[in-house]
């Protein structure tokens, strides 16, 4: 719809610009700045070009970082997506259990990251945890301090207990959009469950599969708090994944040069698959029209 | 007061969705808006109103240029097909949300509202909500609403295509009584063509972004000036049929001829298109001039006082409505008949050469 | 295909329904015919919304049977009915082309593949998607999706009924002609029993063998188009039929004269004592305009040219009247008294049709 231009709404968007500008523009502008100097310490800077930009993609220390990123997103999808439409299909549609387990989904959502970090932390210790302590009982050898595979598998079930509910909300609201006519229909050609949900339901969720898949990638991909308190990013650099690697490299050793051309790089990497996914959503957009 | 638009056309993307267009609407007239889904009638009816700004062209109200003003500054009402009221107020406060925010003082407004109200049979349900009422209902409190703010100009969107069939016949009594009373400018777009001809006034047939005849309904309906305007304004829609002239007799179909007569023996020699409307089709031979057609007659459909014939003639299909209920045998061949005096000729690119000779005889 | 039996038939909403007024569906009691074409014509809110969900399974019925073939399948699932639905909307599988859509609910039941591939064949020739077979349902136009909708339930051969519950809603004015002949000529060919739900008396009218009218849950006549035209069995059906509807008016009948409100008139059927609300019926089409003094007086209010004829909108006695006047005749300022032809007039108690002797 084409409507009829005003100037004065420029005034509205002032503030934001300002607000925007001040807390994200400026400083992003610093980094940049960062990342193309050098410094001997005390405060004095001299340029030295791209140079970070090489080290750190040629850097092993990086590239084992990008390594367990990409193993533990992958995981993280794999795991989530199907679960999470696999709870959303199985949910009751109406009705007081309807309201009761959208609830009971939504909670692990409000927890704070830190403290899903801290509950999983104790859940997991074999003295004081539930977990740790029932394994522990059964004669299992569990520790998620020194035992690499015990570090990544608490990490991971973490993650799957506290954001599948997204995935699981996002499906189940795409669920209801579908009209009962086509479960009519499907009924009607003596269609089996599997044939309903390969031909229905998930070309219907198409959508939304595709906003939440892309919001978890985001924010797996740049997780930080959760494996940060339980594991530290141990044992050893075993749970290091890139955003922690990235802070110690920058608050830890102070390397801001180096720091800030990660920084950057990581950001690229992130808009470039976005944006790869919000041009194959516009897409098939496009081609239902 | 007058609207006109004045070479106005509109370009989406590329695509042209309203070619130029001149049109200039007198106060006081009922003038509807006839063509197919997708014609460009919502675009227009949109353009009018200023909540889209045309590509090229400007508008003028009552001599005032007011192409680019905002839609809240234009004396303006709209009725949209979906029955759009505000969910949460009653039927009184529906209509009476125009007058408040003209800040009119309450007895005015409370006397306005009961008067609209009666004019649209809602006064004994004032108090309710929309979501209480019946669908017809529903639409007569949009009406209200559209009408009680005494706009010069009232627009109309199929405003009745959401609703049954009766109800449409009913309220379609009610909404020339609305345009009497309010003597403002009316724009009514529909895909009916019966519709057109009950609302009466003019009547601007659209087609693929074109108007191609703007004039009163009746003029449009029995003398198009071109194919397409016949074409439009006609349901079912009317046949045509390619025929050559040559001396004392026009050449069709499968080297069939017939002899000329009324409106064909002013035609030069030379190839044209004949159209006659599909209530003209006879299944007798009443006039001596009658041409007949030996047609290929696929289904027939009774209507309970007519029926409806829909046959081909080699490669053209046809309908024919007669009166009466004939149960004719599908997939057989069916002779109809075509009084000379019924039938339209155009030009081969569709322009108007001959009005059939009925309508001067009217 | 299936002869349709409903038996002591009755629905509500409501869990225990006490008056009658709960009731969405009153009583009924009706055979439907094995391969007719049967069309179920009302008002919103009617019920005949409901009447097709409890043929179809979606709904089961609070009283009564319904049988196909004399099987009772009251309480069996859709799946198990072998019927064919199509909806106010096209339910296609966007995913799938045109041919895999067709010959889903073959492949359902595990036919083989020589046989599906015939049945489609077949199928897409008779509703015309032979050119579109390949392409993937989702960008095609509404029409077309209907189509394949039907198609769908046309596939299997043992379909026991097709259901439609107002399929042109979403068709373009001049497509619903084209669809409306299709189904016809199918209908003729295949001879499926089909049920036809709609608002729209032109729809009804020229789709079905008979049809049936609804008014708040209560069928009120079952007819071919032409009795439901000629001898409407309430004065609801002769007001929903016809456009406009039967002209109404109260009146005294005494053997075969009828007292309209002051003006004698002369009946062609003589009629026994009537107790109850007398009225009388006849449509605009067997009324006949004419000029002043040759029949009764009426005062003329507006003319509306409706191109193949005229509907002149009068008042008698200051109600309502409706004449249609043929295209050829010339309406002049003194036309104005009416002649009612006997043929069309229809004597009603308490709204019911009565019929009398013929003279």
């Amino acid at each position: 719809m084409k409507k009829t231009v005003n100037q004065k709404a420029w005034f509205l968007v002032l503030p934001v610009l300002l607000l925007v500008g001040f807390s994200a523009v400026i400083p992003l502008m610093t980094v940049v700045n960062y990342s193309v100097q050098d410094t001997f310490g005390n405060n004095q800077f001299f340029a030295v070009g791209l140079e970070w930009f090489e080290e750190i993609l040629h850097s092993e220390r990086i590239h084992d970082a990008l390594g367990r990123q990409v193993l533990f997103t992958s995981i993280i999808l794999l795991i989530e997506i199907p679960l999470g439409i696999f709870i959303a299909l199985h949910m009751p549609k109406k009705g007081f259990w309807a309201s009761a387990c959208l609830i009971l989904v939504a909670l692990p959502l409000l927890v704070p990251w830190n403290v899903v970090g801290t509950i999983w932390q104790i859940f997991g210790r074999t003295d004081i945890g539930l977990l740790g302590h029932t394994l522990a009982s059964f004669g299992i050898d569990y520790n998620y301090t020194q035992n690499v595979l015990d570090a990544w598998i608490t990490i991971i079930i973490m993650d799957v207990w506290h954001w599948t509910s997204l995935v699981v909300l996002l499906c189940y609201a795409g669920l209801q959009s579908i009209p009962s006519a086509y479960y009519q229909a499907a009924k009607i050609d003596q269609a089996s469950n599997w044939n309903v949900f390969r031909y229905i339901q998930l070309p219907k969720m198409m959508g939304v599969l595709l906003i939440a898949t892309l919001l978890r990638f985001m924010d797996s991909f740049m997780i930080y708090t959760e494996p940060m308190v339980v594991t530290g990013g141990g044992p050893g650099n075993a749970t290091t994944f890139l955003s922690i690697d990235l802070v110690k490299m920058a608050i830890g050793q102070f390397d801001l040069g180096p720091a800030a051309a990660f920084s950057l790089i990581y950001f690229l990497v992130i808009l470039l698959v976005s944006w790869a996914f919000f041009t194959i959503m516009t897409n098939i957009d496009k081609e239902e029209k | 007061m007058s609207l006109e638009l004045k070479d106005i056309s509109m370009r989406v993307d590329g695509q042209t969705h309203i070619y130029n267009t001149n049109l200039i609407l007198k106060k006081g007239t009922m003038n509807v808006l006839l063509g197919r889904t997708l014609s460009g009638k919502t675009t227009l009816m949109r353009i009018m109103a200023g909540l889209d700004v045309p590509t090229t062209g400007k508008i003028f109200w009552e001599g005032k240029d007011v192409t680019g003003m905002r839609v809240q500054d234009r004396k303006i009402a709209m009725v949209y097909q979906q029955f759009i009221n505000y969910p949460s107020m009653s039927v009184y406060d529906n209509i009476a949300t125009p007058l408040r925010i003209m800040k009119k003082d309450e007895s005015f407004i409370d006397q306005e509202v009961k008067k609209t109200a009666k004019l649209m049979r809602l006064e004994n349900m004032l108090d309710r909500k929309p979501s209480e009422l019946s669908g017809g209902q529903q639409q007569r409190c949009a009406l209200a609403r559209s009408l009680v703010k005494g706009s010069g100009l009232v627009l109309l969107d199929e405003p009745l295509a959401n609703l049954d069939y009766k109800l449409r016949e009913e309220l379609r009594e009610e909404i020339p009584k609305m345009f009497e009373e309010s003597g403002a400018i009316f724009v009514y777009a529909t895909t009916e063509p019966e519709e057109a001809l009950l609302l009466g006034g003019n009547v601007a047939t659209l087609w693929e972004g074109k108007i191609s005849q703007f004039d009163e309904t009746a003029k449009v309906y029995h003398t198009p000036n071109n194919a397409i305007t016949a074409k439009v304004f006609s349901n079912p829609s009317m046949n045509f049929l390619d025929i050559r002239k040559e001396g004392e007799y026009i050449y069709y179909g499968n080297n069939e001829k017939a002899p000329i007569s009324n409106v064909l023996e002013k035609l030069e020699d030379g190839k044209y298109l004949a159209g006659f409307r599909p209530n003209h089709l006879e299944l007798n031979k009443h006039a001596g001039n009658a041409i007949e057609f030996s047609t290929h007659l696929d289904v027939t459909e009774i209507t309970g006082s007519e029926t409806f014939l829909h046959m081909h003639h080699d490669d053209d299909n046809w309908i024919g409505l007669v009166h009466g209920v004939h149960d004719l045998e599908y997939n057989s061949n069916l002779s109809v008949y075509l009084d000379t005096r019924h039938i339209f000729i155009f030009a081969r690119d569709g322009a108007l050469i001959e009005t059939a000779s009925y309508v001067q005889e009217r | 295909m299936a002869k349709i039996t409903l038996s002591n038939l009755a629905h509500s909403y409501i869990e225990n329904p006490k008056a009658k007024e709960d009731y969405v569906l009153k009583p009924l009691n009706h055979e439907w015919d094995d391969g007719a074409a049967y069309a179920l014509l009302g008002p919103s809110g009617c019920g005949k919304s409901t009447l097709l969900n409890i043929i179809s399974g979606i709904l089961t019925p609070s009283q009564g049977s319904i049988l196909f073939n004399d099987v009772d399948v009251t309480f069996a699932d859709t799946t198990n009915r072998n019927i064919a639905q199509v909806f106010q909307f096209p339910v296609v599988y966007d995913t799938m082309t045109v041919r895999q859509n067709l010959a889903f609910p073959l492949k359902n039941r595990g036919a083989k593949e020589e046989y599906i591939k015939q049945r489609v064949g077949s199928i897409a020739r008779a509703i015309q998607v032979e050119d579109i077979l390949d392409k993937k349902a989702s960008g095609l136009t509404a029409d077309a999706k209907q189509k394949i909708s039907l198609g769908r339930g046309m596939v299997r051969e043992d379909v026991n009924a097709i259901l439609f519950d107002e399929p042109l809603t979403v068709i373009d004015p001049h497509m619903k002609w084209e669809l409306r002949t299709q189904l016809k000529a199918l209908h003729k060919e295949l001879k499926h029993t089909m049920i036809f739900v709609t608002h729209d008396q032109t729809e009804a009218l020229t789709f079905a063998d008979k049809v049936v009218v609804m008014n708040q849950g209560h069928v009120l006549q079952i007819g071919t188009p032409e009795e439901l035209f000629s001898k409407p069995a309430h004065t609801f059906v002769g007001y929903f039929i016809g456009s406009p509807g039967m002209n109404v008016f109260e009146s005294k009948v005494n053997g075969n004269i009828a007292d309209l409100q002051g003006t004698e008139i002369k009946l062609n059927k003589t009629y026994k004592t009537l107790n109850g609300k007398v009225e009388l019926g006849i449509r605009p089409e067997f009324i006949e305009l004419c000029e002043e003094g040759e029949g009764i007086n009426v005062e003329i209010m507006r003319v509306e040219d409706v191109a193949h004829h005229k509907i002149v909108r009068a008042k008698y006695n200051n109600k309502k009247i409706n004449i249609i006047v043929p295209e050829d005749i010339k309406i002049t300022p003194s036309m104005n008294s009416i002649k009612l032809k006997p043929e069309g007039i229809n004597v009603y108690v308490d709204d019911w049709l009565v019929q009398g002797e013929l003279l």
